[in-house]
């Protein structure tokens, strides 16, 4: 039976090559968009490289004072507030603290080069997993003695070495010569937690250690023992937090600083108000969005197979007159609209593998390495069943409601 | 066979009534090869798909075998056409999209108890019995109007069902191609027993049958034997 009425979906796509276009075009530009979104959403908070614990990970990178005047200054935390009150926490496995990029300029042979350096503590490599293709991070003793010693990533080597290797030989970074120890692969700019070009020891930024104040330059990178201590991890955080408030020389100053995913920070950036960090509403919003997206397309599909099927009237009446039930009708109906979705959801993937590759190419997001997972690849079959289901249900019910001999008048030959 | 009683259909829009049977009483008795003649619009088709249970009367009752369908659901009725009733058709009907043999199997496909090798050896029998077995990979679109209604009574045969309904089968045939269909379907009736009930406009094809049935303005007019009918 499966066989027959996949045989018959595809000679009625032959047969009416215009709507099948139409159709298959439709299902698979939106299916597109939205792969190519999904993936940009995977690649930005899913587990990727170096981030790949991402159910144990926590994020700082932001502390809000509430002034009592009502003045908001907001901005990266200080080492000072960070290394005292951060790294001091006894949930997490493990604390890191480390600079936010800054973008500093160098020479080679007279060429400008515009990058990227990140001061780290050691335990950021131990927290993280990059994926290094030559040496290793530097060591306890580098950051202890400050060594200018260097982590760089593929481009940056590219850039200074060619494609031989660069461990052992030297770079010089807004002028300040430093020893490549390691070479990783490039970061996505999208990961802003790890992203760098280089990567330096955190004791070369020394003067900032004992500056006070809440607010500076760095963010704290926390590592839980399991997923299950990250809401105790928070816990601690906010308890701590409130001792920090309590010691706040000006009365009445209210502090707002989270361990946030990655996905909650962002959220609680747009979102966020007070302490809940708004992923639901973010959820709830882009779910929203793909949903409107769909709707059109969806629509134009049912009206485009009501029309399809209408052609059809005399083939369903033979079927009911020789033995289908309505429900057998919609069955069929329903087959052959997900044998097109299907189809359609192939051609979006193709298209989706496309768009990525041009966007990795083109560099609009430095260091993008953008694809089709696995859980890209499940995330678009799941809408094209939807699709497919949503599309083809309706004019299928239509249809298979008819009258069989209104049916059989309906259609000639 | 097949038993009618006292079957009115009366088809209502918002300003018009029209009456298209009225008090039609008819036995089939198993085995009987019927033809329906009378005027177009006279209510011929619409007895056909009542007695096909594709359309239900106003009022009445219909049998068969016996066994009063009216308070049967869709499942039942579609169970019924599926294992009982093969339709042949003016204009075919065949699925453009499908083989000749693909076409003949379709109402197989509804018996889930078959398997895809026993519906392919009863079409090709079917197909064998209307002399189209050369024919079964071609489309409809490939053959002439006669073999495109041989290959409908093979459709409507492949279930093995008892009973024939054929709407005016020779209609859009030449005489040639039109007695060929008529000899297949005395053949089903004289050999397998069928039991046939063909509408028809054609008196030579009416008078080929055993019984002629004339209906006029919704009602049964004349009911008789034909003479040379032979049995046998």
């Amino acid at each position: 039976m499966l066989k027959n009425y996949l045989k018959i979906a595809w000679k009625v796509l032959l047969r009416r090559k215009f709507f099948t276009f139409i159709s298959l075009f439709g299902i698979s530009f939106t299916l597109m968009v939205l792969m190519v979104a999904t993936s940009l959403f995977d690649h930005t908070f899913g587990p990727q490289m170096p981030e790949r614990d991402t159910d144990r990970l926590l994020f700082v990178n932001m502390i809000r004072e509430q002034l009592k005047e009502g003045y908001n200054n907001s901005g990266p935390p200080s080492y000072y507030f960070l290394d005292r009150h951060v790294r001091t926490l006894k949930t997490p496995e493990q604390v890191s603290i480390n600079s936010m990029p800054f973008q500093v300029n160098s020479y080679i042979n007279n060429r400008k080069l515009a990058l990227d350096i990140k001061y780290t503590d050691r335990e950021f490599w131990d927290i993280l997993n990059f994926n290094f293709v030559e040496g290793s991070a530097f060591t306890q003793q580098d950051v202890k003695g400050a060594s200018r010693v260097a982590v760089i990533n593929e481009n940056t080597r590219e850039q200074y070495f060619g494609n031989t290797e660069a461990v052992g030989k030297y770079i010089v970074v807004d002028q300040v010569k430093y020893k490549v120890v390691g070479v990783v692969e490039n970061v996505p700019v999208l990961r802003v937690q790890s992203y760098a070009d280089v990567w330096v020891p955190i004791t070369l930024k020394s003067q900032d250690f004992n500056r006070p104040g809440l607010r500076g330059t760095y963010f704290a990178t926390i590592k839980a023992t399991t997923p299950g201590d990250v809401p105790k991890i928070k816990e601690e955080y906010a308890a701590m937090m409130q001792e920090v408030e309590r010691q706040q020389p000006q009365k009445e100053t209210k502090l707002f600083s989270f361990p946030d995913t990655f996905l909650e920070s962002i959220a609680r950036t747009f979102l966020g108000s007070g302490k809940e960090p708004g992923v639901g509403i973010l959820y709830g919003i882009l779910t929203g969005l793909a949903f409107l997206f769909m709707l059109l397309p969806t629509i134009n599909l049912v009206n485009i197979n009501i029309s399809r099927i209408m052609e059809r009237s005399s083939e369903i009446g033979v079927r009911k007159a020789f033995g289908a039930t309505s429900a057998t009708i919609i069955g069929q109906f329903i087959i052959e609209n997900i044998f097109l979705t299907l189809l359609g959801g192939l051609l979006g993937f193709i298209f989706s593998a496309a768009v990525l590759w041009l966007i990795n190419d083109s560099g609009i997001i430095i260091y993008a390495d953008l694809g089709l997972n696995l859980r890209v690849f499940a995330f678009g079959l799941l809408l094209c069943l939807v699709f497919g289901l949503i599309s083809g249900v309706f004019p299928a019910y239509k249809m298979s409601r008819l009258h069989a001999v209104e049916a059989l008048k309906g259609g000639s030959k | 066979m097949i038993t009618l009683k006292n079957i009115e259909k009366v088809y209502q829009t918002k300003t018009i009534e029209t009456v298209a049977l009225h008090n039609v009483n008819l036995v089939v008795p198993k085995g009987e090869f019927v033809s329906i003649m009378g005027p177009s619009g006279c209510g011929k088709s619409t007895l056909l798909n009542i007695m096909g249970l594709l359309d239900a009367p106003t009022n009445g009752v219909v049998e068969i075998a016996g066994t009063p369908i009216q308070k049967y659901k869709d499942g039942e009725l579609a169970k019924i056409r599926n294992h009982k009733i093969g339709f042949v058709f003016q204009s075919y009907h065949l699925i453009n999209d499908l083989s000749v043999l693909d076409n003949v199997e379709l109402p197989l496909l509804y018996r889930s108890s078959m398997s895809a090798a026993e519906r392919r050896t009863r079409a090709l029998t079917a197909l064998e019995k209307v002399g189209l077995s050369a024919r079964t990979k071609h489309f409809p679109s490939q053959l002439s109007g006669g073999q495109r209604q041989r290959v409908a009574i093979a459709r409507a045969l492949i279930g093995q069902p008892e009973i024939i309904l054929a709407d005016e089968p020779t209609g859009n045939l030449d005489s040639v191609m039109g007695e060929e269909i008529m000899n297949i379907l005395l053949t089903l009736n004289r050999e397998d027993g069928t039991t046939i009930v063909m509408v028809t406009h054609d008196e030579n094809m009416a008078n080929k049958t055993e019984r002629l049935i004339r209906f006029f303005d919704g009602q049964q007019v004349a009911d008789s034997r034909v003479f040379d009918f032979q049995k046998v």
